[in-house]
């Protein structure tokens, strides 16, 4: 595809970090993201997959803090299959066995600026009680084959499951030519991005 | 003091000693130290240098080289001071050579500086101002911590200093004064160019000048250089750098470690700090200066401080135990910071060569510090010192700078003792209203004045029960008459009976005027009009006050009867609970005016009767005389036509006419009459007035009061006694009490939610309770609904009597002015007492027989009143009227996306129209706008209802582009394709984003394809034929295919979801088996290996591991009896050499994918080899998915060659010293294993048969004739190998497609019962034996799925094999068995590229000239069927093929299984048998699905007449449907010749 290097693509650059995720009953957990994006798409810089390190709540806070950074910029040509986020949360059980927590996705904000979000988690369930019982005695608790699976729509009727907990991720968006193609993603321009961002991260500290 | 300085003393002269050995053996050995005083450091930074930034090597070097360095001095003790000196001055000049970054300009600027005199008092700053830079290329630890012992120090050290400077005097001069003169030497010795090497060009390096220069200026009083002074007033002094406390506090606490064992005192201890900082100075000097070599040099000094603490801190133990640790630890070191709770000494915190200053002691006033605890304090100091610009976060006293403390001991706020007078007016309190909150407005509909804030008066003011389940029997009596007497007082208010006989003798009185007038001036028609109209009006009027009248009297006397029951109820029960009691007060009336005026009532009433009758009756007569005409014409028509007839009884009618006359006046009874009716209409009643007159006299008796009676007007008081408790029963105690512990309360809810509660007020004996309060609602939410609901409260607990809901005010009731209205609740809960109280929903009588039971609910009437507030100016706080929820019908209809597009035709606009004039909406109301603008457009005509329905009504709209430019745009055909999945733009990346970025060349594929579509290339191919079939293969693939993107989107669950199986009973019995299991078996099983997705694999993790185990006969050599090139010396050993050396020598070469691998040589003809081959696998493009790892056509050849070893010698000169040994490799064999038979069945167990060429030359398969095994082996004629092919790690293999066919239900034209059972067939047996292959139906080439029977009839083989030999059926059979191994083999997977199993019929696999070996076993059986055999078709497991099919014949000497793509026949019990599992048999009838026990053909019954063995699909409960063949009746084979002739000719098959 060298013909691409000269053929006029758009630039979407992620920032943010995986800010930490809300599971009530569990704690020693982390996370492993990936981002799923259609054909016209592609990763120019950065991570495309990553993994936190464990974290565990302290005794104040129920919140578990991972604070990963995410910095990625995409190149693309169509804003069909928008870059999506695909966390999947894993911890120990109470034997210690390593099993999935809750898998989430959400879209990449389009418009540039400073976005949270708040990922809702799930977990597919066992098909019966006795399995799940099994499951949980040998903590090999159902999983997707492919994390990746839950960003997509396609299939996910034949399963079920049950939710979880939250992740919330912070983004820091920012575009480059999207307007210039055609796509208008929202009344902020550059200058006042500019301004928005810096006052909210004042906000923030 | 002394003491002290004794020890600072002391410990100098050990510093100098030290420095002495250190410097010594530093010149001895100069750069050899450098290597092993890395390991110091390394070793150090855990525990003492926590903060060293990782980013140099040099200080672990130098450390390790200080450490070197000190072990050895510590080794000779040299005490001698001037030569000390001497060397410590040495020691720096010559590290300044060696410095790697910096040129010879700045050397000399070095020895320049450190040559000048010291000057003003710069001396910390310079120090703190080389931090920055220090990150860069410095070794930033090393001057830190220097750094931080300088000042620890000279916290304390700064009252000795005087004292010392003078001590030392004497020394630091000479040595400085030397170090001058070496300095000078060297300068000029060096210096290429002093005067262009401006020492401004490095401010690095001149800043540590100054340092050092401050550092000699502070020991030794000298007077300025002009250098010194040039740099002094040049040179741009930094501000004070924050040191790190942390690494400071480190060093000191591990100073101590040393020191305290020694109990040292702790002012020796600073001036060893002292000294030391001295040294420190120079350490940091050299260190800026130079990063590599020195610095450890001079480092040697710092540590030189430490070596009489411990031992341990020098020796090299800590460096190769806790390498892993310590890499840990220094790696937190360079993330983590754990401040220290240690206290910073004040010099740390304090610019250099300042005194703390304490204010306070100056006499100016300070504030109290907030109180903190010291270790907190000592955190936050050194977490200070650690930021930059730390230190400006401190005092003058060192102390962080700090407010005074803001919180006060007592209460600042005055008491509030003299509120009224005195309160200072900022104090005073201020209403203020409670804020709304922003989102209210999201509440409020479409409210636009976020100043709107209204209120709801909600009053209630009581309640009264009109029955209560505490009522007595009396209460409900008392109630009933209260409630009578309530009606007549309403009435007597009303008073309509007066109302109404006035209105009457009105109409009478102007109906008499008209009368007469009309009696005098004659009729006119008006007149007569409007007397008809009043007499109406007047009878309407006088019914009307009957009625009332009468109603007046009943209420009178249901009053009376009622109070007749209270009284006898209250004689009877002996007491009184009601208050009630009627008076009866008689009004007497004139006797006689009150009889004129009855008499003149009914006398007038009996007039108006008459006159009415009258009129009636005359209507009646008209119509009477009317309808009597018409009878008399029909009559006379009727006789008209009887004369005819008979004309002779023409009198007798005459008579009878007459009496019918008669008759008609007679008749008594008016009756309705038709027309039509032939009957003789009656003539109607005169009215009878003394009839009249007695009925209104009745009526008037009945409903007025008699004449002269006097007039009776009850007045109902409650002044009456209730009779006290202590007189009263038990029971009627009982329910006093009950009525006493009652109270009530009333919630109010607003939408739903409680927003206030009255009050609990006590139950009073009359049932009656007063709350009287008001409740003043702030309204933000549009209100829906206002709802009371009355508790009842019996102690703590209480219960919903009833709800109330009060209608929601218009926004005109306002308080004030809205009366209070009360309304009627009533509960349907049952409730029964044991005492007096009646109860609820409970029947009651009063009757003593207890009939006319009545059933009494618990109701009552709740007096309230709601209405807006009104504010301050009057004005009603009540929300306009849009905001009412009705007000947002006219938001919607603008957003009505179907009004909007102009659908809105699609309603009924007349039914509109009607529905809007019969609910009379009001035009001018704006909620009605839309309703009304539409009608009138409507009306208007400008839109006509359409008369046809618009599906998508919508999709117009949102239409993306137009419809050409979709088809014009090569980007959105581009888009298209792709999301159509045309296989050339299926994965196609970065669809350009601009149209014109599009280049047409990638459409050029796609559309040559499907303009290839039509013509055939004839070129690639043998002939035409081919090319056709080559074709129509494309297409059969490109369904295919097709099919299988298609089945891809239906997903189960284990396509998405990895999920464990639960472990069966069976399954953990096994596991509790394996428990008791040996760890190592004698016969080892192979272990389910984990199967790994294709998706992660890249190059080089796939091997294929081909385990060599053994070969069975293969061919040996013959002896070599004349062979000319060999040396005589084999021939000479002759028959004996043969005999006892091997016969042959094989091994295995595997050559797969580029790879060749081969094993070691055995010997024999039954080689053993037992050797396991790794060969990489590469897959195509480095793509490891599925489909692309089954489309791999590459394949493993595995050689057996011989290996021939010839002894040659060039001459018999040299044989004597040396041999000369050829090999050769004689090939014997091959076999051939395609990658994707491996792949899909992930193992492959076996021996294969090796295919060697007819003839090998110099080779036989005659053994020895050895034994009789040999012997029967021999006559197979086959040598084979024992192989097993595995790929690791374990692929999953592609899915079965077909499973997924079936689920996408593609179309079948089987019965579906037949499906079904089929399934379940497979199912039973995939259940029972998974190992074994059960196919009842399979998919033809059309994609439907087809019972397997079908495909088996007998067809007719090529008439040449029948004719060949006509006496020799066995040939004939070879014969055929040949000519099906001739037909090429496509594997499915290879050809479809998917793992879907298509059967072609034997037609089409004859077209298609390919198949795989499931169409050639069928072809193959149904040939042997038409040679009469009995054949069968054989679905099992095969090696290599994995599942496949074959032939089974059974002829008189027994069973043979023919594999239909070599030709061979095995018999049953052949063990090189390829067939390894017999799944089932198929023929025309029926399937059998093997149940015996061992599945191998070897010891496969293959009677299917047994039904434990073979389990049929048709049996008697399922019999056979009959189902007709797929295959053609007669095959007309068209290439015959060619065929004949390729029997003979082997090469042809490599045509195809």
């Amino acid at each position: 595809m060298e013909k691409t290097s000269n053929s006029s693509v758009f630039l979407l650059t992620v920032n943010g970090q995986i800010e930490g995720a809300n599971f009530p009953d569990y704690d020693n957990l982390y996370c492993k993201y990936c981002y799923v994006y259609g054909h016209d798409w592609a990763p120019t810089t950065g991570l495309e997959e990553g993994i936190t390190q464990i974290t565990s709540k302290s005794s104040q806070s129920h919140k578990l803090i991972w604070n990963f950074p995410l910095e990625t910029t995409f190149k693309s040509t169509n804003p069909s299959g928008w870059p999506q986020l695909v966390v999947s949360v894993y911890g120990p059980d109470v034997f210690g066995n390593d099993v999935v927590r809750g898998y989430g996705a959400t879209h990449i904000p389009f418009t540039p600026g400073q976005h949270i979000r708040t990922i809702p988690m799930f977990v597919p369930e066992p098909t019966w009680r006795l399995q799940k019982f099994t499951g949980w005695l040998l903590g090999r608790r159902p999983e997707y084959t492919d994390p990746k699976v839950v960003a997509h729509g396609e299939g996910r009727e034949v399963t079920r499951v049950r939710s979880q907990g939250f992740v919330t991720v912070s983004f820091h968006i920012m575009t480059k030519d999207m307007k210039r193609m055609g796509y208008d993603t929202g009344p902020t321009n550059s200058s006042t991005v500019q301004f928005a961002t810096s006052s909210q991260s004042r906000d923030a500290q | 003091m002394a003491a002290s300085s004794d020890i600072r003393e002391k410990l100098r002269m050990k510093r100098r000693a030290l420095q002495d050995t250190l410097v010594k053996n530093k010149n001895e050995d100069d750069i050899q130290a450098l290597v092993p005083s890395a390991k110091f450091n390394v070793d150090n930074q855990p525990t003492a240098m926590k903060e060293a930034e990782g980013s140099d090597e040099d200080p672990g070097e130098s450390l390790r080289r200080t450490l070197r360095a000190q072990r050895e001095k510590r080794k000779t003790k040299l005490l001698e001071q001037p030569f000390v000196q001497d060397e410590d001055v040495g020691e720096v000049s010559p590290t300044q050579y060696n410095s790697p970054n910096e040129g010879p300009s700045s050397r000399v600027d070095d020895s320049v500086v450190s040559t000048r005199p010291p000057t003003g008092s710069q001396r910390g700053v310079s120090v703190k101002s080389e931090q920055p830079s220090s990150s860069l290329h410095l070794d930033t630890f090393v001057t830190r911590h220097l750094q931080e012992k300088l000042r620890a120090a000279r916290s304390k050290g700064e009252s000795l200093q005087q004292q010392e400077t003078s001590k030392d005097s004497s020394e630091p001069v000479s040595r400085l004064q030397r170090l001058k003169d070496r300095d000078t030497i060297t300068r000029f010795d060096r210096e290429a160019d002093p005067v262009s090497s401006g020492r401004h060009d490095d401010p690095l390096t001149l800043r540590s000048r100054v340092k050092f220069q401050e550092q000699a200026r502070r020991v030794e009083k000298d007077f300025p250089t002009t250098e010194e002074a040039y740099n002094f007033f040049t040179f741009n002094y930094e501000p004070d750098q924050p040191s790190k406390p942390e690494s400071k506090s480190k060093m000191r606490q591990k100073q101590r470690d040393g020191v305290e064992e020694d109990d040292r005192d702790e002012n020796g201890q600073e001036e060893a700090e002292v000294e030391e900082e001295d040294e420190a100075e120079e350490d940091n000097q050299d260190q800026n200066e130079f990063q590599s070599e020195e610095a450890p040099l001079v480092r040697n000094e710092d540590n030189l401080f430490v070596i009489d603490h411990l031992p341990q801190d020098f020796v090299e133990v800590r460096k190769a135990e806790y390498v892993g640790f310590k890499k840990r630890v220094q790696r937190d070191c360079e993330l983590l910071f754990t401040p220290s709770f240690r206290a910073v000494p004040t010099s740390v915190k304090l610019p250099e060569n300042t005194m703390p200053r304490f204010l306070e002691d100056e006499g100016l006033y300070v504030g109290q510090r907030p109180a903190v605890s010291l270790t907190n304090k000592n955190i936050s100091e050194n977490r200070i010192l650690k930021m930059a610009e730390g230190s400006k976060w401190f005092g003058d006293d060192g102390k962080i700078l700090a407010l005074p403390d803001p919180i006060k001991e007592s209460s600042t706020r005055p008491p509030l003792f003299h509120m009224d007078e005195e309160l200072d007016p900022a104090l005073q309190t201020v209403y203020r209203k409670a804020m709304k909150s922003q989102y209210a407005n999201l509440y409020i509909a479409g409210a636009t004045d976020p100043e709107g804030d209204y209120q709801l008066d909600v009053d209630v003011s009581g309640l009264i029960f009109s029955h209560h389940p505490l009522f007595s029997r009396e209460h409900v009596l008392a109630s009933r008459l209260a409630q009578l007497y309530d009606q007549y007082l309403s009435r007597q208010q009303n008073n309509l009976t007066g109302h109404l006989t006035e209105k009457l003798n009105g109409l009478r009185k102007a109906l008499r005027n008209m009368m007469r007038i009309h009696g005098e001036q004659g009729s006119s028609e008006a007149l007569q009009h409007r007397i008809s109209e009043y007499s109406l009006e007047v009878r309407n009027t006088r019914q009307l006050r009957d009625l009332e009248q009468e109603k007046d009297r009943t209420l009178l006397r249901s009053i009376i009867k009622v109070w007749k029951e209270i009284k006898s109820l209250r004689e009877f029960q002996k007491y009184t609970n009601t208050p009630f009691k009627l008076f009866l007060r008689r009004e007497n009336v004139d006797r006689a005016l009150d009889e004129w005026e009855y008499e003149g009532e009914i006398l007038k009433e009996v007039l108006e009767l008459e006159a009415e009758s009258e009129e009636q009756y005359q209507k009646k007569l008209a119509e009477y005389n009317k309808q009597l005409e018409d009878w008399k014409l029909w009559r006379k028509k009727q006789k008209a036509k009887q004369k005819k007839k008979k004309k002779k009884s023409q009198t007798q009618d005459d008579t009878e006419e007459e009496q019918e006359e008669e008759e008609e006046q007679d008749q008594t009874e008016s009756e309705d009459q038709f027309e039509e009716d032939p009957v003789k209409p009656e003539v109607p009643e005169r009215p009878d007035i003394d009839s009249l007159e007695r009925w209104v006299r009745e009526k008037a008796s009945r409903i007025r009061r008699k004449p002269g009676e006097a007039i009776l007007v009850p007045e109902l008081c409650t002044s009456g006694g209730v009779t006290a408790s202590d007189l009263c029963p038990r029971a009627e105690v009982a329910r006093r009490e009950d009525v006493s512990r009652r109270s009530l309360f009333i919630k109010i809810l607003y939408n739903y939610k409680e927003v206030s509660r009255t009050d609990s007020c006590s139950l009073s004996t009359d049932f009656r309770v007063h709350f009287g309060q008001i409740f003043n609602l702030k309204v933000l939410n549009c209100p829906q609904s206002i709802n009371l609901q009355v508790f009842e409260e019996i102690g703590s607990s209480y219960s919903l009597l009833a709800q109330v809901f009060v209608p929601v005010p218009d926004p005109s009731v306002v308080t004030g002015r809205a009366p209070i209205e009360e309304i009627e609740f009533s509960s349907n809960q049952h409730v029964m007492f044991d005492h007096e109280g009646v109860g609820s929903d409970v029947p009651l009588s009063f009757e003593s027989d207890g009939s006319n039971k009545l059933t009494l609910l618990t109701s009552g009437k709740l007096s309230c009143c709601v209405s807006w507030g009104i504010g301050e100016e009057g004005v009603p706080l009540a929300p306009p009227l849009s905001q009412h929820p009705g007000g947002t019908h006219r938001g919607l209809g603008h957003l009505d996306a179907v009004s909007y597009i102009g659908a809105s035709g699609l309603y009924d606009m007349k039914k509109i129209g009607e529905w809007a004039v019969q609910s009379r909406l009001d035009p001018n109301d704006p909620k009605n706008t839309s309703i009304m603008h539409l009608l009138k457009v409507a009306s208007s005509g400008e839109v006509t209802a359409p008369d046809y329905f618009r599906l998508e009504h919508l999709q117009e709209e949102f239409n993306f582009v137009s419809d050409e430019e979709m088809e014009s745009s090569k980007r959105f055909r581009l888009l298209r394709l792709r999301n159509q999945e045309a296989p050339e733009f299926r994965n196609y990346k970065f669809v350009p984003l601009l149209e014109r970025e599009v280049s047409d060349k990638v459409f050029q594929d796609y559309e040559k394809r499907l303009k290839d579509g039509e013509t055939i290339d004839t070129r690639q191919h043998l002939n035409p034929h081919r090319a056709v079939v080559a074709k129509y293969l494309q297409q059969i693939r490109e369904s295919v295919i097709n099919r299988f993107i298609l089945t891809k989107h239906h997903y189960q669950l284990s396509d998405l979801v990895i999920e464990e199986e639960i472990p069966s009973i069976g399954i953990l019995g096994i596991n509790l088996f394996k428990l008791a299991e040996s760890k190592r078996p004698l016969k080892p099983q192979r272990i389910e290996r984990k199967k790994v997705t294709a998706q992660n694999l890249s190059d080089g993790d796939i091997k294929l591991l081909i385990n060599v185990i053994r070969a069975h006969n293969i061919p040996i050599r013959k002896p070599q009896s004349s062979k000319p090139g060999q040396s005589s010396q084999s021939a000479v050993q002759g028959s004996d050499w043969y005999l006892s050396q091997v016969q042959v020598r094989p091994f295995v070469e595997v050559s797969f994918q580029r790879t060749v691998l081969q094993t070691t040589t055995a010997d024999g003809p039954n080689p053993s080899w037992n050797e396991e081959l790794q060969l990489p696998f590469n897959a195509p493009n480095g793509d490891y998915s599925t489909g692309s790892l089954q489309s791999v056509k590459d394949e493993v050849f595995i050689n057996i060659f011989d290996e021939v070893l010839y002894e040659t010698g060039p001459d018999d000169k040299s044989r004597a010293t040396s041999i000369h040994t050829q090999i050769e490799k004689h090939w014997l064999g091959s076999v051939k294993i395609p990658f994707s038979t491996i792949y899909s069945q992930s193992k492959i167990d076996g021996a294969f048969k090796v295919n060697t060429p007819a003839v090998l030359l110099g080779y036989s398969r005659e053994h020895g004739n050895t034994s009789v095994y040999d012997q029967w082996r021999s006559t197979q004629g086959g040598t084979f190998v024992r192989l097993f092919i595995t790929v690791e790690p374990q692929l999953v293999p592609g899915e079965s497609v077909r499973e997924k066919i079936k689920e996408a239900e593609f179309n079948s034209q089987e019965d579906e019962r037949l499906l079904q059972a089929s399934e379940k067939f497979e199912k039973h047996a995939a259940g029972g034996y998974p190992d074994r292959p059960c196919i009842t139906t399979v998919i033809d080439l059309s994609g439907k799925t087809i019972f397997i029977t079908r495909y088996i009839r007998p067809l007719n083989p090529p008439q040449e094999f029948l004719d060949a030999f006509p006496n020799n059926p066995q040939e004939a059979t070879s014969l055929v068995a040949r000519y099906v191994s001739l037909i090429p083999s496509l594997p499915d997977q290879v050809s479809f590229s998917a793992t879907c199993d298509l059967l072609s019929t034997c037609d089409q696999f004859l077209t298609l000239l390919a198949g795989d070996e499931q169409e050639h076993a069928v072809l193959l059986c149904n040939y042997f069927l038409f040679l009469g055999k009995k054949a069968w078709l054989i679905i099992g497991t095969a090696i290599p093929e994995g599942p496949t099919a074959y032939v089974l014949t059974h002829e008189q000497s027994g069973y043979f299984i023919w594999n239909p793509s070599s030709g061979q026949f095995y018999e049953k019990g052949d063990t090189f048998c390829p067939l390894q599992t017999v799944g089932c048999l198929v023929n025309s009838d029926n399937v059998w699905f093997n149940i015996q026990e061992n599945p191998s053909p070897l010891h496969t019954n293959f009677d299917i007449t047994k039904v434990k063995m073979w389990k049929p699909f048709f049996s008697r409960s399922f019999s056979h449907p009959g189902l007709s063949s797929v295959q053609v009746n007669v095959k007309p084979y068209l290439y015959t010749s060619i065929f004949s002739f390729s029997l003979e000719c082997p090469c042809i098959p490599k045509m195809f």
